[in-house]
C-alpha cells in the first residue's frame, strides 16, 4: 500500500499532517489527518488563581485574539457565581464583535479570497494576500488593512493591548470607557461596517457572478455531511458572547440543546494513538468512528454551522445578506463547506453592525464596571462562539478560585473528525489510478481550507497558504517523489 | 536604489500572536515592504520553498526574525536552519528570548501533561486508554508518524546563539516597526543586547509615585486583582497588587498598568539581570513592610516566572 503523506508545516511547527493511503490500484483507501497541538494548557493551569487564567490562556492562539479570553472570563464569572455588571457586559461584547471584524477580515482576505480572485488554478506562488493585492490593487488593500486595523485600534483601548489584552476580571472589567473613547470607537465603526458592505461586494462580484466557482461552492467534492453546534437567542437569532448551544442533526432537525456544564451531556472527545489532537462527537450517537452521513455522531462548528443551527442576524445589513443567502442556497442545511467563507462574510458586517450599536450606546462610559466578588462556588463554565465555532472554556477551583482541574475544547477540536472527512472526500475524488500531481496540492488543500483558520488556530500558522509537503512511497516505504509548495 | 535587506520569518512553537503584530502594522507594512526581499516567512506572506532554504547559501540572508518557543525536535532543526543561513537573528517576542507563556509547562512533567491531556480532563472519552505514539499502526495497516515531544520546553535563544532578544507578548506593532525601521538603516546595537529602550515599566508608568514627586511607601499586603479596585493613578504594588513593573523591560509603555493591570513580565528583564523570577522575587520582597508576606502569594513559581521559566537558572521543576 502506497502512503502519501502530506506534511504541513510539520518540521517546522510540527502542528499537523495528512497521511493518505493508496491501494494496489492506487486509489484512496483511507486518509488521516493528524495534529500536533498540546501545549499542556490544561495541565500547567492548576494553581493559578481564575483571574489571572484570562490573560493567560489568551496565549493559546494570538489569530484567535479574543476568544480564549472571552470565554475564559466568563467561566471565572461562573467560579464566583457572579454576573458581569450591565457595562462591563457591554464591553465585553464590544471587544468580542471588534474582534470578529479583524479575525474575519484576515480570514476571508489572506485565506478565502485569494482561491478565487486570484483563481483556484493559479500559482500558489501568487494565490496568497500579496497576489490578492496586485489584481484588487494597492488602494483597495490599503483600504482592507486600515479598515482592519480600526478594529485592532479598537480592542486596544478596550483590553489594553492590541493582542492578548489584560483588562478581563471576574465580574467585569478592570477600565472604564471614557466619553472620548467611546467617540473615537463610534469613529472607527464607521470603518468597520464599510469593510464589511466591501467585502460582501467583494464575494459577491468574484464569486457568486461566477458560475463556474458557484460549481465549485455548490460542488459534491467538498462537502461533509454531519451535523452542527452554535449559539442563538430565544428569538433563534445568532449570537457570540452569550445564548443557547443548539445542536442540529445532518437533516436540520434540532437534537438538543445545552447551557454551561450541560456540554458533558452532548459532548465527548475521543483520544486517538496517531494525533495529539482528541476528536469529539455527539454522546447521543455514540462513538462511530470517522465517517460523515446521516447517522454520524460527528459535528461541526464555525460560520456554517451558525448558518445551519440559526434563523439569521440580529442586525438590518447582515439579515439582508443572510436573506440573500438563503434565496441562493439551496432549504435546509447547508453541507458544502465553501459555504463557511460566504457565512464569513455575512458575520463580518454583523459584528461590524454590533459594535456601531454598542458604541451609540452611551451607557458604555457608566461607572459600574465591576461586581464584588464573595467567595468562590469551585466550578464555572464560559462558553462562546469563538469565531470560528462554539469554544468551551471549564474549570474547577478551591474556594478561594485557585485551579484545579480545568478542561478546554476548542473550535478546531470539534471540527476535528469533518476535517478528516473533507479530506478524504477530496483525495478521494482528484486521486485516481495512482496519479498524483502538483493539482492535488491545490485540491487537498482547498478542502480543509474552510475550516483553515481553525487549523492555523491549532498549529499557530498565519491565516494563508499552508505550506504542503506531499511524500509518495512505494510498497517497500521508500520515498520515490517528493513535492512541495514551500 | 539600494539592494533590499533579505529577511526571513519563522514561527517556531507559538500563537503566532507575533506574527498577527506584524500584521497589525498594516500600512505601515506595506510602507516598508518595498525594501525588503521576503525571502521566506513561514507560512504565508512569501511562497518561497522550505528545500530553497536549506539550499540557500549560510549566511546569506541577512534579518532573520524566529519567534515562538522550542518543544519539538522539527522546531528546533529549523531553528537551526535558520541560524545557518542569516547573518542577523532576531528572537522575536518573549517566547523565542526566554521561553514564554508555554514554558510554564516545565513545572510538569511530559507524562504529567499527558496525564491530563488524554486521561483526566472532564469529557475525555479513552476506553482503551491509549495515548498518541510516535509510531503507530492504525487497523493493522495504515503506519502513521507523531513528531516527538521534548520533555521540556527552551527558548530560541537557548537553542541557538540569536544576535538579538526581544520581549512582548507579543511587542506591539509600533515597536516592531521601529525595529524593522532599525534593521533599515543599520542601527543595531551590539550583538547579543535586547532590542529595547532600556527603561523599566516602572520608569514610563504614569502610576510611579517617583514620577509623580512623591515617596515611594511600603507594601503593607497582598492583594488579588480581584481583591477591590485599585486607586486611579497610585502605584499598584504600593497598593499590594503584585506588579513586575520593577525589573520588566517598558517598551509597552506599561500599557497594563494603564488600565488598572499589574504587569507580569512579558516584556523580558531589565538590563543585568539573569534569572527574571529571582530578582522579582527579590525586588518585591525587598518593598514590603515584612518579607514574609511574600508566603501570601498564591502559586509564585507561575506569576513570578510566567514568561520566563524555561530561561531560568533552574529551567523548570526538578523533581
Amino acid at each position: 500500500m502506497k502512503r502519501i503523506e502530506i506534511n504541513p508545516m510539520t518540521r517546522l511547527e510540527g502542528h499537523g499532517k495528512i497521511s493518505i493511503f493508496l491501494n494496489d490500484e492506487g486509489n484512496v483507501d483511507n486518509a488521516f489527518f493528524q495534529t500536533v497541538e498540546l501545549r499542556g494548557y490544561e495541565r500547567f493551569l492548576r494553581g493559578m488563581p481564575i483571574e489571572e487564567v484570562p490573560r493567560t490562556v489568551s496565549t493559546i492562539c494570538g489569530v484567535c485574539r479574543g476568544v480564549h479570553y472571552t470565554a475564559s472570563v466568563k467561566a471565572a464569572d461562573a467560579v464566583y457565581n457572579v454576573a458581569p455588571t450591565p457595562t462591563a457586559r457591554k464591553i465585553r461584547e464590544l471587544f468580542l464583535n471588534a474582534h470578529y471584524v479583524e479575525d474575519h477580515c484576515a480570514i476571508l482576505y489572506a485565506l478565502g479570497f485569494p482561491d478565487f480572485v486570484v483563481g483556484p488554478t493559479a500559482s500558489p506562488a501568487v494565490r496568497n494576500l500579496i497576489g490578492l493585492i496586485e489584481i484588487v490593487g494597492e488602494q483597495t488593500g490599503r483600504a482592507v488593512l486600515k479598515k482592519r486595523r480600526s478594529a485592532v485600534r479598537i480592542m486596544e483601548i478596550l483590553g489594553g493591548r492590541p493582542l492578548h489584552a489584560v483588562a478581563a476580571v471576574p465580574g467585569g472589567w478592570s477600565k472604564r470607557i471614557s466619553e472620548e473613547e467611546r467617540q473615537e470607537i463610534l469613529e472607527l465603526s464607521r470603518d468597520l461596517v464599510e469593510l464589511g458592505q466591501m467585502t460582501l461586494q467583494v464575494f459577491e462580484d468574484v464569486v457568486l457572478k461566477n458560475k463556474q466557482f458557484m460549481e465549485l461552492v455548490l460542488g459534491d467534492m467538498y462537502k461533509v455531511v454531519c451535523n452542527y453546534v452554535g449559539t442563538v437567542d430565544e428569538q433563534d437569532k445568532l449570537q457570540y458572547y452569550d445564548g443557547i448551544h443548539k445542536i442540529v442533526d445532518p437533516a436540520g432537525k434540532e437534537i438538543g440543546r445545552f447551557q454551561g456544564k450541560e456540554y458533558l451531556d452532548y459532548i465527548a472527545e475521543r483520544v486517538l494513538p496517531w494525533s495529539y489532537q482528541k476528536m469529539p462527537y455527539l454522546k447521543k450517537a455514540g462513538w462511530q468512528d470517522i465517517a460523515d452521513g446521516d447517522n454520524t455522531s460527528l459535528y461541526c462548528v464555525g460560520p456554517l454551522a451558525r448558518y445551519n443551527i440559526g434563523s439569521g442576524f440580529d442586525t438590518p445589513l447582515a439579515q439582508e445578506a443572510y436573506e440573500k443567502m438563503k434565496e441562493t442556497l439551496p432549504p435546509g442545511p447547508v453541507h458544502n463547506i465553501m459555504v463557511y467563507h460566504w457565512a464569513r462574510a455575512v458575520e463580518l458586517l454583523n459584528a461590524a453592525e454590533k459594535v456601531r450599536q454598542l458604541a451609540e450606546d452611551e451607557s458604555i462610559t457608566a461607572p459600574d464596571i465591576r461586581t464584588p466578588l464573595g467567595e468562590a462556588v469551585g466550578e464555572g463554565v464560559g462558553i462562546i462562539e469563538a469565531v470560528r465555532g462554539l469554544l468551551i472554556h471549564h474549570y474547577k477551583t478551591d474556594s478561594r478560585g485557585i485551579v484545579e482541574d480545568c478542561n478546554l475544547i476548542v473550535a478546531t477540536t470539534h471540527n476535528k473528525g469533518p476535517i478528516n472527512v473533507a479530506i478524504r472526500r477530496a483525495a478521494d475524488h482528484f486521486i485516481k489510478d495512482g496519479k498524483v500531481d502538483e493539482g492535488i496540492l491545490n485540491m487537498v488543500e482547498m478542502a480543509y481550507r474552510p475550516y483553515d483558520l481553525c487549523l492555523a488556530c491549532a498549529t499557530h500558522a498565519l491565516p494563508g497558504r499552508s505550506p504542503l509537503q506531499i511524500n509518495i512511497y512505494d510498497a517497500q516505504g521508500k520515498i520515490y517523489e517528493t513535492m512541495q509548495n514551500f | 536604489m539600494p539592494e533590499k535587506v533579505k529577511l526571513a520569518y519563522l514561527l517556531a512553537g507559538g500563537c503566532a500572536g507575533c506574527d498577527m503584530a506584524v500584521v497589525d502594522l498594516s500600512e505601515t507594512l506595506l510602507d516598508v515592504l518595498p525594501q525588503l526581499e521576503i525571502v521566506f516567512w513561514a507560512p504565508t506572506v512569501a511562497d518561497v520553498k522550505y528545500k530553497d532554504l536549506e539550499a540557500m547559501p549560510d549566511g546569506s540572508i541577512d534579518v532573520g526574525l524566529v519567534a515562538g518557543m522550542v518543544r519539538l525536535s522539527e522546531q528546533e532543526h529549523m531553528v537551526k536552519v535558520m541560524r545557518r543561513k542569516c547573518k542577523t537573528l532576531i528572537a522575536l517576542g518573549i517566547c523565542a528570548s526566554m521561553g514564554g507563556i508555554p514554558g510554564m509547562a516545565n513545572m510538569h512533567s511530559k507524562k504529567e501533561i499527558f496525564d491530563t491531556a488524554y486521561f483526566d480532563t472532564f469529557s475525555t472519552d479513552n476506553p482503551e486508554g491509549v495515548v498518541p505514539r510516535t509510531n503507530c499502526l492504525v487497523d493493522g495497516k495504515y503506519e502513521l508518524t507523531l513528531p516527538d515531544f521534548y520533555e521540556k520546553v527552551r527558548s530560541v535563544a537557548s537553542v541557538v546563539d540569536v544576535d538579538y532578544l526581544t520581549g512582548g507578548c507579543p511587542p506591539h506593532h509600533s515597536f516592531i516597526g521601529a525595529a524593522l525601521t532599525a534593521v533599515l538603516e543599520g542601527k543595531l546595537p551590539p550583538r547579543g543586547s535586547w532590542l529595547t529602550g532600556g527603561k523599566a515599566v516602572c520608569d514610563v508608568c504614569k502610576r510611579n509615585p517617583a514620577l509623580q514627586g512623591k515617596e515611594r511607601e511600603l507594601i503593607q499586603d497582598i492583594k488579588r486583582v480581584t481583591d477591590g479596585e485599585p486607586e486611579q493613578d497610585k502605584c499598584l504594588l504600593q497598593e499590594g497588587y503584585i506588579c513586575l513593573g520593577p525589573v520588566t523591560q517598558g517598551d509597552c509603555n506599561a500599557q497594563c498598568p494603564n488600565v488598572n493591570m499589574p504587569c507580569r513580565g512579558c516584556g523580558g528583564p531589565i538590563p543585568g539581570v539573569k534569572d527574571f523570577g529571582l530578582r522579582a522575587v527579590s525586588a518585591i520582597a525587598a518593598s514590603m513592610t515584612d518579607e514574609k508576606l511574600v508566603d501570601k502569594i498564591d502559586c509564585p513559581a507561575k506569576l513570578f516566572y510566567r514568561y520566563s521559566l524555561p530561561s531560568s537558572i533552574l529551567g523548570g521543576k526538578l523533581k
